[in-house]
């Protein structure tokens, strides 16, 4: 379990269109990174590559080298559904599967791996529950549709189907961008817990999050619309927000960003 | 300060339009209004033409049925004109019943697949022209299905029924008496419903699985599903109310087929289960074929069996709406 990334020289396209370009960085394992920046600088375009989601958009394609505990998860023999089942990602707007009941949702990853017997999957149902702390507000009701709980449940009830199948890595884009304070407080609460056993990006709008809650954190900015978005800078999160190296880290932290 | 300088609420006045006062005497607007009676005009002159086939229906119904010396829903025989007057339907909806459901059973998987293919497999390339192929086969007559199915199908059907007879036939389905000829079955009537009604099915299914949203497939695809996982996790739950409205669209169809059915069964009023033997009847090719010799009793007693077939036809409607109502809760936006 948890692993580290390596990037170098990632460049993201769609189509012809060059969204992100030559992005490198080091993600540790067991440590929360945070991708800050401007909407539509890339930061879900890099995101999506790290598990390999970005080229389920038509066109889409990407260069480059992203190596998961030194091996390269682009290399032509890795197929990449096992890139996704290492490394788990929860998205922007909750996405529970609508017709599936709490449990078959958290037990959908697992349920893909092969068969099991019941009494190991309501094991690991639990504990991914609690590991998510939700497992208090949902184990009367585990047979109901996921889709009934609010927003802020119905994403950790996405945190607790990602990490139920013990990924290496869980990407998170913007998981509390859709969600009210005490959700948001709760995701976040929830994230410096998973940190002990998981690697960690996320993606945030929210500066204090970042801050909050990440050991490093990237920033991404891009010079124009229709140009590509680059990584500016990433470094301890402490010293991204105190001392950053670059002038526009600064301008965007202190909110003199045009 | 001079004094001929008006007061500022004045100068404010000129210079801002009056507020619109919130009341305008009326609480709705035309517009709104004249859309309400159009709309509400147009769902009630539907269920007043509904209304009134069923009441025509029953009208010309119950003098035959008072004729009727035997019961008519258990009664399998068709002699309406004859005295004492004998006929029933039982025939009739056994067979009206077996013919749709065996194209159903048919048409579904492949429709579904179809759609499946169409939707989530081919390329775009591909996907568009076979999309368009299917909506024009949507659009073909019925007869068309008819004739296509007398002189090409029913040929081409013979040796796959004998091979079923033969090594099948202790099945009872598939069991023959003597020496059927393998022409005018009920398979084949069935075989022919189901390349009626297959365009249609194909068709819904495929705009509903079409519209999956994206949300639900990236969920599948980042637990690490195989195309076909996604497919089970994402595509089907979403499409399968759609799925169920399509095939009653598509049983609806078979269910009322007349022409087509009355080319290829040969039509007598026999409940038999063996698809294999020539023989059957339908609701629909019943009325077609006997119209025209029909007396008057006649005549009202074919108007009965359409009555029943009326009945069927709302009862399976009822059923599948009530299907997919149950599984509302779980179908979240797909409704
Ligand atoms: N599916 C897509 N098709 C085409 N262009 C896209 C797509 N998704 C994102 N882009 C473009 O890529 C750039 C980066 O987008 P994104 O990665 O979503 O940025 P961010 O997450 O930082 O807001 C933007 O210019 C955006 O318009
Ligand atoms: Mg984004």
């Amino acid at each position: 379990m948890a692993k580290s990334i390596d990037v170098s020289d990632l460049s993201i396209y769609y189509g012809k269109f060059c969204a992100v370009q030559g992005v490198s960085l080091t993600i540790e394992p067991r440590s929360v990174t945070a991708f800050i920046g401007p909407s539509g600088c890339g930061k879900s375009s890099v995101l999506r590559t790290l598990n390999r989601m970005h080229e389920v958009v038509p066109g889409a394609w990407s260069s480059g080298k992203v190596l998961l505990d030194g091996e390269d998860i682009y290399s032509p023999s890795v197929d990449p559904v096992n890139v996704r089942r290492a490394i788990g990602m929860v998205f922007q707007k909750p996405n529970p599967f609508p017709t599936m009941s709490i449990y078959d949702n958290v037990a959908a990853g697992l349920k893909l791996q092969g068969r099991r017997p019941r009494r190991e999957l309501d094991e690991i149902v639990e504990r991914s529950l609690r590991a998510a702390n939700l497992w208090e507000e949902v184990k009367d009701r585990l047979e109901r549709p996921g889709a009934g709980l609010s927003g802020g449940q119905q994403q950790r009830l996405c945190i607790a189907r990602a990490i139920a199948v013990e990924p290496e890595v869980l990407l998170m884009d913007e998981p509390c961008s859709a969600l009210d304070p005490i959700s948001t407080l709760a995701i976040e609460d929830l994230i410096e817990q998973l940190k002990e056993h998981y690697t960690i990006v996320i993606v945030t709008h929210n500066m204090q999050q970042a801050a909050r809650v990440s050991d490093r954190t990237g920033f991404f900015n891009l010079a124009g619309v229709g140009q590509p978005g680059r990584l500016i800078e990433i470094d301890n999160t402490q010293r991204i927000f105190s001392n950053p190296a670059e002038k526009a880290t600064e301008d965007y932290i202190s909110g003199r960003f045009g | 300060m001079s004094d001929e300088q008006p007061p500022i609420e004045e100068v404010l006045a000129t210079l801002a339009p009056a507020p619109a006062p919130l009341s305008t005497g009326r609480s709705v607007r035309p517009g709104d209004r004249i859309f309400a009676v159009l709309s509400g005009g147009a769902s009630l002159t539907l269920l007043l033409i509904i209304a009134l086939i069923a009441a025509f229906l029953l009208y010309r119904s119950i003098p035959a049925v008072r004729a009727d010396t035997t019961n008519f829903l258990t009664t399998s025989a068709w002699f309406p004109d004859s005295t004492p007057s004998t006929f029933g339907i039982a025939a009739l909806a056994w067979g009206t019943l077996l013919s749709s459901l065996i194209a159903l059973v048919l048409a579904v998987p492949v429709a579904v697949g179809t759609a499946l293919f169409i939707a989530h497999f081919a390329p775009r390339r591909l996907a568009q022209p076979l999309a368009y192929l299917v909506d024009l086969l949507a659009a073909v007559p019925s007869v068309i299905y008819g004739l296509w199915g007398l002189f090409f199908l029913v040929p081409q059907m013979v040796g796959l029924q004998t091979w079923l007879a033969d090594h099948l036939g202790w099945f009872p389905l598939f069991s023959v008496g003597s020496g059927s000829t393998f022409k005018q079955t009920m398979l084949n009537a069935g075989v022919v419903l189901a390349v009626m009604i297959l365009p249609i099915i194909s068709a819904v299914t495929r705009e509903v699985f079409l519209q999956v949203p994206r949300d639900h497939v990236e969920a599948a695809q980042a637990l690490g599903a195989t195309r076909w996982e996604v497919i089970r996790l994402a595509v089907l739950p979403f499409g399968r109310p759609g799925i169920i409205s399509a095939s009653m669209l598509g049983l609806g169809r078979a269910l009322g087929e007349t022409v087509a059915i009355a080319l290829v069964l040969s039509t007598n009023y026999v409940i038999s289960w063996k698809i294999l033997e020539p023989g059957g009847n339908t609701f629909a090719a019943n009325i077609a074929l006997q119209y025209g010799y029909a007396a008057d009793l006649g005549t009202n007693a074919l108007i009965a069996s359409g009555l029943v077939l009326f009945v069927i036809t709302l009862v399976v409607n009822i059923v599948a709406r009530g299907v997919i109502a149950r599984r509302r809760e779980f179908a979240g936006a797909a409704g």
